[in-house]
């Protein structure tokens, strides 16, 4: 931290005018960051019919959680929010532990197909088939209506890897040494000695893999959309957005709009929002630091 | 030759683990990062889903040829250029803007919740994202419009989702929005990386708070800078498809179809896979020239690579 004349007197008044200005900025930054969610919780909160009449800013204005309790009601939203639940724990389960190996393999001078590995994997992070082809390929391998395609497909993320990869090379070799000393084969290194050492940079992996798998909506839309068994939180608020907006022709929903046609389509968007929100909510402030940090060192590498 | 092999076979069995934890993983890559490479076959063919490859009708670059002279192709390729370089203009400027004055708070507690409040939006996804967009631009009681109507700026609701001319405005600023927090955290990275002692001198030279952040801040993070940049310009015509799709509609489908959504529109939604691949493989091809050349011009300047 930088040590700075704090004293009123002696600083010149540019240096006040550049202060007023630099807390107006954030201060206006941070508004518009916030207000738009606690918008959207107030008109959550509040009674849809009287929602209608317009004017709630950050406060609801008849307090109620019937716009709750009605989406609640909607089979689509439990099975949607179970598959969420699933394909987050599955998903960050596997690509934490894929994810972990190979940057473990890698890290391993003696390791000879490190550098082919390394190269093959860098490759990815350039070249991409595109859509179509993909598409094609999860077709061919009969993966479409599958729980499988939510988390195999995108099981190996080079820049994951190549970020777990950096904070192992900085943990001294001679740890791994002594425990082969020991008689310790390779996996239980990475299983014993390794893996408890890296957990700063698996919690930033780890949040990056949950938030990824909680938010992605384009596969079940691509893949499942039209196994109900299969949906998820993300995909369900994807329809009720999407069947008001004029963007009719991409509306596959069908029991939601019933749902909606009983209080207002609005109010039942926020309560949705809010619901696919609060999870990352609860997360993401508690591993901020892990994450700054899992950043920077991703981004120095890469 | 046979001391050669031995030592081979003699390494493999005792890295045996580290091949059985890694090599799965390659086949695994090679399945779903490589093998739709080879799908770009269906490009130069007259790809049907039912017949097998060796019985598939070849047909060259008769679907490049029908792409360009697409009217269609020209629009996209409009509408993908422009968001594009709008949202790279926007999304250099701002968070370094933003990285600075975060820099320049004095109080910690009130810097850290400004930077938790700034993260939030990027841990939405675009569907809540464009929700939250929709309902603030929207016509009925949202919050832009209220608010210029409460400032007497206008004097009815504009209808920001149905203006074409407005959708690579509304598109670069909810990026703005999303990920401008997001991405201040590296230029801070480098921003902690200068030496005290070099505001400590300019303090004593008499330099101005301003005049600091001009001469002392914006060079020590100018590397930062040019390597975000390069990395940038790679990925400039792909820029997906997410935000346009969530936030399109059909009024404003001249300005909002992307290289992706096109090939998603025309391509699956219609089984045109070949189309489709077309499209794909003109932009993966451009991606990799652009970085190519961006990385090139770079060295030339810095001696520095990134690839």
């Amino acid at each position: 931290m930088r040590a700075r004349s704090l004293s009123g007197s002696g600083t010149p008044w540019s240096d006040r005018i550049f202060d007023v200005v630099v807390y107006v900025a954030v201060i206006f930054v941070t508004i518009c960051t916030l207000y738009p969610f606690l918008n959207v919780l107030a008109l959550s909160l509040n009674d849809s019919t009287d929602s209608v009449r317009g004017g709630i800013t950050i406060f609801p204005r008849e307090f109620t959680l019937k716009n709750y309790s009605t989406i609640f009601a909607f089979s689509g939203l439990i099975t949607g929010l179970k598959i969420s639940i699933l394909r987050t724990i599955v998903g960050t389960l596997l690509g934490l532990l894929s994810a972990s190996m190979l940057a473990f393999t890698l890290s391993r001078v003696d390791f000879q197909g490190r550098k082919f590995v390394s190269t093959f994997l860098a490759l990815t992070m350039y070249v991409s088939g595109g859509l179509i082809p993909f598409y094609v390929l999860i077709k061919d391998l009969h993966m479409m209506g599958t729980f499988a395609v939510y988390v195999l497909p995108g099981l190996v993320s080079a820049f994951n890897v190549f970020v777990i990869r950096s904070f192992i090379d900085g943990i001294p070799y001679a740890l791994q040494e002594s425990a082969k000393l020991d008689g310790a084969n390779d996996f239980t290194i990475y299983w014993r000695v390794i893996l408890p050492l890296t957990k700063p940079a698996l919690a930033t992996i780890a949040l990056f893999l949950a938030v990824g798998q909680w938010n992605s909506w384009f596969d079940t839309y691509l893949y499942n959309g039209s196994k109900d068994h299969l949906t998820t939180l993300q995909y369900e608020l994807m329809k009720v957005i999407q069947s008001t907006t004029t963007n009719v022709d991409n509306f596959r929903g069908r029991n939601m709009v019933e749902v909606m046609a009983q209080i207002s389509p609005e109010s039942v968007k926020m309560a949705i929002t809010i619901i696919v929100t609060v999870p990352i909510l609860i997360v993401y402030p508690f591993l901020q630091r892990y994450f700054v940090k899992g950043m920077t060192l991703g981004a120095v590498k890469s | 030759m046979n001391v050669r092999k031995s030592s081979f076979w003699h390494n493999l069995k005792q890295s045996k683990y580290l091949y059985l934890m890694s090599l799965p993983f390659v086949a695994w890559v090679f399945v779903f990062s490589y093998l739709p490479l080879w799908g770009w076959t269906m490009a130069f063919q007259k790809y049907k889903p039912a017949k097998s490859f060796f019985e598939q009708d070849w047909v060259g670059f008769y679907y490049f040829k029908e792409l360009f002279h697409d009217d269609m192709f020209i629009q996209v390729l409009r509408n993908t250029i422009a968001m594009s370089v709008m949202g790279l203009i926007a999304g250099f400027t701002i968070p370094i803007i933003f990285a600075i004055l975060l820099n320049e708070l004095r109080q910690q507690l009130f810097k850290r919740f400004v930077q938790t409040i700034s993260y939030l939006p990027h841990f939405v996804s675009w569907i809540v994202a464009a929700g939250i967009v929709t309902k603030m631009l929207s016509t009925d009681n949202g919050a832009v419009n209220e608010l210029l109507l409460s400032l007497h700026i206008i004097n009815e609701p504009i209808q920001f989702m149905a203006k074409g001319n407005l959708f690579w405005g509304i598109v670069t600023a909810s990026d703005v929005w999303k990920e401008t927090g997001w991405n201040t955290i590296i230029y801070l990275a480098a921003i902690a990386g200068i030496g005290p002692e070099l505001y400590e001198a300019a303090r004593v030279d008499g330099a101005s708070r301003l005049q600091q952040v001009w001469h002392i801040t914006l060079p020590g993070i100018r590397s930062t800078i040019i390597i975000l940049i390069i990395i940038s310009i790679g990925h400039l015509i792909s820029i997906g498809f997410e935000k346009q799709f969530l936030l399109g509609n059909n009024l404003v489908r001249d300005y909002s179809q992307t290289l992706d959504l096109y090939a998603l529109n025309y391509g699956l939604g219609t089984g045109r896979y070949s189309f489709g691949t077309a499209i794909n493989i003109f932009n993966s091809v451009v991606s990799v020239f652009l970085l190519f050349t961006a990385n090139g011009i770079f060295k030339k300047i810095t001696k520095e690579s990134i690839i």
